[in-house]
């Protein structure tokens, strides 16, 4: 980063710093300079480092009154609920903030598709970002299989189960996950220790996302690239912490108002039933956030298959950097990507209606659509117009007046012209 | 900002309407009466909570358990506010196993309020068992636990009716119109009359079934009241807080380019321009 060299006021301040450069961290931290055109579709980086922190410490409160055994797992649940002093809040919270993290993760993804914010030089944020969301899947997969409810026990059944698909060693894999011959004990208690575990692993992979973020700096809804320490950036303090708050509160209010007033919405009935081997729920679904992949997986007709295009679906993000060749990064300017990226998202939602939905009939033949085209957009479409799409002219800064309303210019122009009744173009 | 919040909420929408949308049963339009509890100032309406108890007492606790309550629950804020004493009297209608006493001998004693409701049935198999083949579920969260909710309990309760033509019922199965399938095998539980409120309430089926409905909604969810009362203070604390953050990050941003002085040159140009032009007054052009 091209900033000067910082040196702390005081003797001691600097005896440390130059021992241990922290202040040196926190003044760039402070001062890290954003592009001042970023909206609010950038807040959401914050927002998703408040969901990872709240997680973890309503996590390990609840931890500490959980029992990770089947025979004790769901009436601990409910002794949280009903016995623990605002038990009731910090499960809720949990509970909920998965949803929200979830909600804020795919918002993230999403933002970083429209605004190309995957090109380079920012493919290694994108491909960690991608690592991040990996691993809060796995947990909040293993974390909905905790409550020990029928939906847990069912939906641990079916993903683990997906790795039977394997050929030769699919049977050993499975066995070897489950601790046993079916999901029971051992499974709940190793899924209870690597549920603790892998927040870990993301605050660490979250630490790395920010690290690869700050060496280029931020993308920006123009896309091109901003002047550091110009007047095109500000310091991230107070500006950004600023706008940040403004989001992370306005998310806060609707996170709560789903904890208070609708704690159960997002969840599945059935996982208030507890576990039962012998009794198969009428339809296992999984939580909302997965229900994309799930439609990917039953849209393949074999069992194999279908596991391949599910993890496929996820690693093809992987390589976006490199399969969509334009140089533009906003779809601002991209006029066909632009409605790539629409029908993309509505693919992508119209997946997660039909994960809910059971496989057969109009839905069946729709996740097949779906699917196909998911793997279209990535694999063939996007090398496609990345070489043929002409792309709208780029405006030369961020703040170059081309992108603002009519100015004073063009008014006095258009009130010339009215005057005049003439092209007034000589003016300029 | 507004624009914003539309979105996010919109957003939110679009996925919950797709994923509210995989129960099959969610189909049925459920029978439906005025809940106290709906909404972000509901309460539990205590008589009807304390009637609620008297009906599972003598008409399902001698099949279903409510495992997870404790009798202390019965008296405490938010529930049906039984008195400690009569809470205690309760508690002391139900013996219980405890022990082992010193002599290692398990021993029968009548329940205080610390234990949890006794069950009817020692274990799962037992309770099925004795009902048929078919287990009458726990209702301690019973209330989360069915889609539909209260709304679903009140109608199922309420939903007992001859069977249409064309549906064949063994013995020991009846015909309800809420029941995923239709078929059940608990019987009509409630009739008129069937139990006596000492607070002078019509023993309507009706009646009853609300009342019990009720009182399940708050075994299910007993700090629902509380959970209430601090959303709502949560949620106007958030709202004033976000307004005053608003605020204050427009009062910071202000620092930053005032006026666009290059506007201003441009603008100057612009009147310099039409003054040599016309030689007149250009605020006309404004």
């Amino acid at each position: 980063m091209s900033e000067e060299k910082y040196i702390p006021k005081s003797k001691l301040a600097q005896w440390l710093d130059t021992r241990l450069p922290l202040l040196t961290l926190s003044h760039h931290l402070t001062s890290y300079p954003t592009p001042k055109n970023l909206n609010y579709w950038w807040t959401f980086g914050g927002i998703l480092t408040f969901c990872l922190i709240t997680q973890i410490i309503t996590g390990l409160v609840l931890a500490m009154h959980y029992v990770a055994h089947v025979d004790h797992a769901f009436e601990s649940i409910e002794h949280i609920m009903r016995n623990v002093n605002y038990g009731w809040l910090i499960r809720y919270i949990h509970a909920n903030g998965a949803s929200m993290f979830f909600l804020a993760v795919y918002i993230h993804i999403f933002r970083s598709l429209f605004y190309g914010s995957y090109k380079s030089p920012r493919e290694v944020i994108w491909i960690i970002g991608l690592l991040i969301y990996i691993l809060m899947m796995a947990t909040a997969f293993m974390g909905y299989v905790l409550p020990w409810g029928q939906m847990s026990f069912w939906g641990a059944t079916v993903i683990t189960n997906l790795f039977s698909a394997i050929p030769i060693i699919g049977e050993s894999v499975t066995t070897w996950l489950w601790g046993g011959y079916s999901v029971d004990n051992p499974t709940l208690n190793r899924f209870y220790s690597l549920h603790y575990l892998f927040p870990f692993l993301i605050f660490g992979l979250v630490v790395l996302h920010i690290w690869a973020l700050h060496v280029p700096g931020n993308n920006n809804p123009i896309g091109i690239e901003v002047k550091k320490n110009s007047n095109e950036t500000i310091p991230f303090h107070p500006y950004m912490v600023m706008k940040d708050l403004i989001a992370l509160l306005a998310f806060i209010i609707i996170f709560l108002w789903f904890v208070f007033f609708a704690p159960n919405v997002l969840g599945h009935p059935d996982n208030y039933i507890e576990a039962n081997p012998l009794v198969t729920p009428a339809h296992i679904v999984p939580e909302w956030y997965l229900l994309p992949f799930y439609a990917i997986l039953r849209a393949i007709p074999s069992k194999l298959g279908g596991v391949i295009f599910m993890f496929a679906a996820i690693f093809v993000l992987m390589f976006l950097p490199w399969l969509d060749k334009s140089k533009v990064r906003s779809a601002t300017f991209r006029p066909i990507y632009k409605k790539l990226f629409w029908i993309l998202l509505f693919t992508v939602l119209m997946l997660g209606y039909l994960g809910a939905k059971p496989p057969e009939g109009i839905y069946l033949f729709l996740s097949r659509l779906g699917t196909a085209y998911y793997f279209i957009h990535f694999l063939i479409l996007l090398p496609l117009i990345g070489r043929y799409e002409k792309t709208d002219p780029l405006p030369q800064s961020i703040s170059d007046p081309v992108l603002e309303k009519p100015g004073i210019i063009d008014k006095f122009k258009k009130a010339a012209a009215q005057y005049e009744g003439e092209n007034v173009g000589s003016f300029k | 900002m507004l624009v914003l919040l539309n979105r996010i909420i919109l957003i939110i929408y679009i996925v919950l309407s797709g994923f509210s949308a995989h129960s099959e049963e969610s189909n049925v339009k459920y029978k439906k009466t005025d809940w106290t509890f709906d909404g972000i100032f509901g309460t539990f309406d205590r008589a009807s909570l304390q009637r609620g108890y008297q009906v599972y007492n003598e008409v399902c606790s001698g099949c279903h358990s409510i495992q997870h309550l404790s009798y202390r629950n019965l008296s405490e804020a938010g529930g049906p506010e039984f008195t400690i004493e009569e809470a205690k009297a309760i508690a002391s209608q139900f013996e219980i196993e405890d022990g082992p006493n010193s002599d290692g001998e398990m021993f029968m004693r009548p329940a205080r309020l610390s234990d949890k409701f006794v069950k009817p049935y020692p274990n799962i198999e037992s309770s099925t068992a004795a009902n048929g083949g078919a287990y009458p579920p726990d209702m301690s969260v019973l209330a989360k636990a069915r889609s539909g909710g209260a709304n679903y309990i009140y109608s199922l309760l309420l939903g007992y009716d001859e069977s249409p033509e064309g549906v064949e019922l063994d013995d020991g199965v009846y015909y309800n119109a809420y029941m995923p399938g239709n078929k059940i095998k608990m019987s009509s539980p409630l009739s008129d009359g069937i139990v006596e409120y000492s607070d002078g309430t019509k023993v309507t089926m009706e009646q009853v079934a609300k009342d019990v409905t009720t009182f399940l909604v708050w075994a299910s969810e007993p700090h629902l009241e509380s959970q209430h009362k601090m959303g709502f203070k949560v949620i106007i604390y958030l709202i004033i807080l976000f307004i005053l953050v608003y605020m204050s990050k427009q009062k910071v941003w202000s620092n930053l380019n005032p006026k666009k002085p290059e506007e201003e040159e441009t603008f100057d140009v612009v009147e310099r321009v039409i003054t040599e032009y016309e030689g007149e007054d250009p605020k006309t052009f404004k």
